[in-house]
């Protein structure tokens, strides 16, 4: 589902000096539907990077990177963005919304994008929201006031609306409780039973542990210094 | 009442781009406005066009809506040049297909007239002559965009600005267009009242899949209602792409200072 091969990814910093600076080099790795792979490697070697690159948020340098056979190194605007549609699935750290849009409605959108009914989508995203203990009477609200914690819940029952066959999701269970992290962890596998993709980066390792089925260290991607 | 309104075929508009611009170009004696600009635009698409004053955004949406003639290039609508085509339908597709959005609603509505009025005008435009039926319209589309129906009566002037963009957005969409031109719909409100603006646009966008391309100079507008965006300096489209990639992976040295400026975006 999800093929990368030799991928490599540089920044070019034209505003100071033009310093080229780059950060990943041969990155190579496959994950097949109902898979789990967690990128490992410790802070800065490039796990949050390598997932921006699979989301056609970083452009890549070199090499290329199949989701769902769709070549995002090489897609279109129009492309990626109906790939992010209904094929690849992001929970990323922090919740990036319209201010003043009810957290029902935030969780509702993929499916509402989709062009599924309204009811339908409403549904499935106050099960989600219920499931992950938002109390009801906050899903009438923007979660832009909301703590980290239930930020995160609502970032992850958003990213949990849709089956997206493929799905990366940055510590997702960072900054939760034992209960909701049950909950997270349930559904992970969940996704896992019904054939997605995944590919994590987790520091909570015990949670690691449960749901990959592989690690990747990413520091072997990472570029040696030219002595 | 969409598509009915559509002066143009609709099989023509099923396969391919909406629009396809093609080395447009628009020169103010020896100074650029903008120059050899090509894109395609899909129908759903929000194109942001982002850039500093003077870069030359609005030469280029002025030319694109048939506002300003350009010296070069195409502006190929479902099939059809609208630069050569004659003046008459050119605004025939004002009307119809095509909206435009102006930053300030003065520009955009006519401040003498009611409410209703100024949503039911445009539909009287293009031919609806049933009173009942177009006050019934503009009062659904007042709902739509958040105006109570109680105030259909009433004078833009007496609305307050945010009141008056929303107004000046029915009037435009009542019609059922199918691209929108908006030049900095945004600009001049407070934070509270643009972010309800945005919340509707989106919607508005979903649901009746338009294709829209906005001009602005917020960053952060863009990223939140622009699925694209192409980044002008000068005259010229310097990084164009994805737009959380443009913002979060800038090529080009212009687009890092005009990213790496902003505070948080």
């Amino acid at each position: 589902m999800i093929e990368i091969e030799n991928l490599s990814k540089s920044f070019t910093l034209h505003n100071q000096g033009g310093a080229v600076i780059p950060v990943m080099t041969g990155a190579t790795l496959r994950v097949a539907p109902g898979e789990c792979v967690a990128l490992t490697g410790q802070s800065g070697a490039g796990k949050s990077t390598l997932m921006r690159m699979i989301y056609g948020n970083y452009l890549a340098a070199g090499g290329s990177l199949r989701v769902g056979g769709l070549d995002v190194t090489r897609a279109t605007p129009r492309e990626i963005i109906a790939l992010r549609r209904e094929t690849l699935g992001y929970v990323s750290q922090f919740l990036r919304v319209v201010p003043r849009v009810p957290t029902r409605a935030v969780v509702a959108e993929p499916l509402l994008a989709l062009g599924r009914p309204a009811e339908e989508a409403f549904a499935r995203a106050e099960t989600l929201l219920r499931e992950l203990n938002i109390p009801e009477r906050l899903w009438g609200l923007s979660p832009t006031t909301f703590s980290g914690g239930e930020q995160q819940r609502v970032n992850i029952a958003r990213g949990f609306a849709h089956d997206y066959p493929a799905l990366l999701l940055d510590e997702p269970t960072a900054s939760l409780d034992a209960v909701n992290r049950e909950v997270v962890l349930r559904l992970i596998e969940g996704a896992k039973a019904r054939g997605a993709a995944i590919i994590g980066i987790f520091h909570d390792e015990a949670a690691r542990a449960r749901v990959a089925d592989r690690e990747i260290d990413v520091t072997e991607f990472t570029p040696r210094k030219a002595a | 009442m969409e598509g009915a309104l559509s002066i143009l075929s609709k099989e023509k508009q099923q396969d391919g781009p909406l629009l396809r611009v093609e080395g447009l170009s628009k020169f103010y004696g020896g100074r650029i406005g903008c120059a050899d600009v090509s894109f395609d635009l899909w129908p759903g698409e929000v194109l942001g066009i982002v850039g500093e004053s003077g870069s030359g955004k609005s030469t280029l949406l002025s030319c694109l809506a048939g506002h300003l003639s350009p010296d070069r290039g195409e502006v190929i609508y479902a099939g059809r040049d609208t630069v050569t085509m004659p003046e008459p339908e050119r605004r025939m597709l004002g009307r119809t297909d095509w909206a435009f959005v102006h930053q300030n609603p003065r520009d955009g509505l006519r401040m003498g007239v009611s409410a209703g009025g100024n949503v039911g005008e445009r539909l009287m435009a293009v031919g609806a002559r049933n009173y009942g039926a177009i006050r019934e319209t503009a009062s659904d589309w007042l709902g739509r965009v958040e105006i109570s129906p109680g105030r259909i009566d009433d004078r833009p002037r007496q609305f307050s600005g945010g009141m008056q963009q929303r107004l000046q957005i029915a009037r435009n969409l009542v019609t059922g267009p199918k691209l929108v031109f908006m030049d900095e719909p945004t600009g001049g409100l407070d934070v509270s009242v643009q972010a309800r603006l945005l919340d509707l646009l989106r919607g508005l966008v979903r649901d009746m899949g338009l294709a829209v391309i906005i001009v602005t100079h917020d960053l952060a507008v863009a990223r939140l209602l622009a699925h694209r965006l192409m980044v002008m300096k000068d005259g010229r489209v310097i990084e164009a792409g994805l737009t959380d990639q443009v913002l979060d992976d800038p090529q080009a040295a212009y687009t890092q200072l005009l990213v790496s400026s902003v505070l948080q975006v």
